[in-house]
């Protein structure tokens, strides 16, 4: 059903200039990982301090406000970034598992990010069981893990 | 040509040729190396921000140090093993790869850097700017050089995977001799 979209969307000139360049796709691929390093340190060092390891000194709140940003900013990068990668090889996306579990994984991490996470990441350290934290932080690698993976793998077809 | 030997020795291996036309375990090695990406990278990289004053400015770079260097360690043996297998699985090729042999040399730089940096006067008087939002300009510099290492090795790194300087290819005089070609 969506076919059509995707091929037309290929078809489109930036995916042909990216296509049509040696260097461009790998060097956008190249600077897809950097984006990945930043919002992947920015996402655990939060994340393990909800699973009670790493920076435990300093209050939740105050490490994810700082991580927060780098989030934000990490994000925006990497989905310039993939969509560049994607107008090169929607086609390709289109028919691979790996693409589609990567989007659903990103869609429920961006979301769990934005409500539960921050949610429980904004609150006061005390009013949060240790529980509850570990739950947090945990489900967060999880999906951010699944979402890296899946990226991995749209590159083994 | 005495490595060059040692890597068609290692080439022809069980070992090798098993992982290199496994169906699942060179890609499962492939995740498990960008995996540690973010944890090794994305905790060094906080380093180097909080060292340039960007993030992490109440955080005691001692805290850093201590509480999260040792899981950059962790991340980096493993980065270290997944990609020791990912050579091995293609090794003569990698070896002669010009991208391969770049991040060889800016991984020793970066190794310098971080010792320089962990052995240096100004990590000996860290505790006068531990708590320091704004930092020293040699802890600084530290941070920068580290981030701009980093960000060079990932790039280089992804483009092993390219063939465009491959030995198989006819190069320019100069490519062959960083390529280390054997005609």
């Amino acid at each position: 059903m969506l076919l059509p979209y995707f091929q037309a969307i290929e078809n489109g000139p930036i995916g042909e200039a990216i296509r049509g360049s040696t260097w461009l796709f790998p060097f956008i691929e190249a600077f897809h990982l950097v984006g990945l390093a930043v919002i992947g340190g920015a996402v655990l060092l939060v994340d393990f301090r909800l699973l009670g390891i790493g920076l435990k000194r300093q209050p939740v709140a105050e490490l994810a406000r700082d991580a927060q940003p780098w989030i934000v900013g990490g994000l925006v990068f990497m989905f310039s970034s993939g969509v560049l990668l994607f107008l090169a090889e929607s086609v390709k996306c289109y028919y691979s598992a790996a693409f589609w579990i990567k989007m659903t994984a990103l869609l429920l991490a961006i979301v769990f990010t934005f409500t539960v996470r921050r949610r429980i990441t904004t609150a006061d350290d005390r009013s949060v069981s240790p529980f509850v934290m570990r739950l947090v932080g945990a489900t967060s690698i999880l999906l951010w893990a699944t979402v890296g993976w899946g990226g991995r793998w749209i590159g083994f077809s | 040509m005495l490595l060059h030997n040692l890597m068609q020795w290692m080439a022809d291996t069980e070992w090798s040729v098993g992982l290199h036309e496994s169906r699942y375990a060179y890609s499962i090695i492939e995740s498990v190396h960008v995996w540690t990406l973010c944890l090794f990278v994305g905790f060094a990289i906080f380093l180097d921000l909080r060292l340039l004053g960007l993030t992490l400015k109440r955080v005691p770079i001692s805290q850093i140090t201590t509480r999260i260097l040792p899981w950059t360690k962790v991340a980096f043996v493993l980065m270290v093993v997944s990609g020791v297998l990912l050579f091995f699985a293609i090794p003569l090729r990698t070896y002669h790869n010009v991208f391969f042999r770049l991040k060889a040399v800016l991984l020793v730089l970066a190794a310098l850097n971080a010792w320089v940096f962990h052995n240096g006067g100004i990590y000996r008087r860290l505790a006068e700017w531990d708590t320091a939002a704004t930092t020293p300009r040699a802890a600084k510099l530290a941070g920068a050089v580290s981030l701009a290492l980093w960000i060079a090795i990932i790039f280089s790194g992804r483009m092993i995977a390219y063939n465009w300087f491959d030995c198989d290819k006819l190069e320019p005089a100069i490519v062959d001799l960083i390529a280390g070609c054997v005609r």
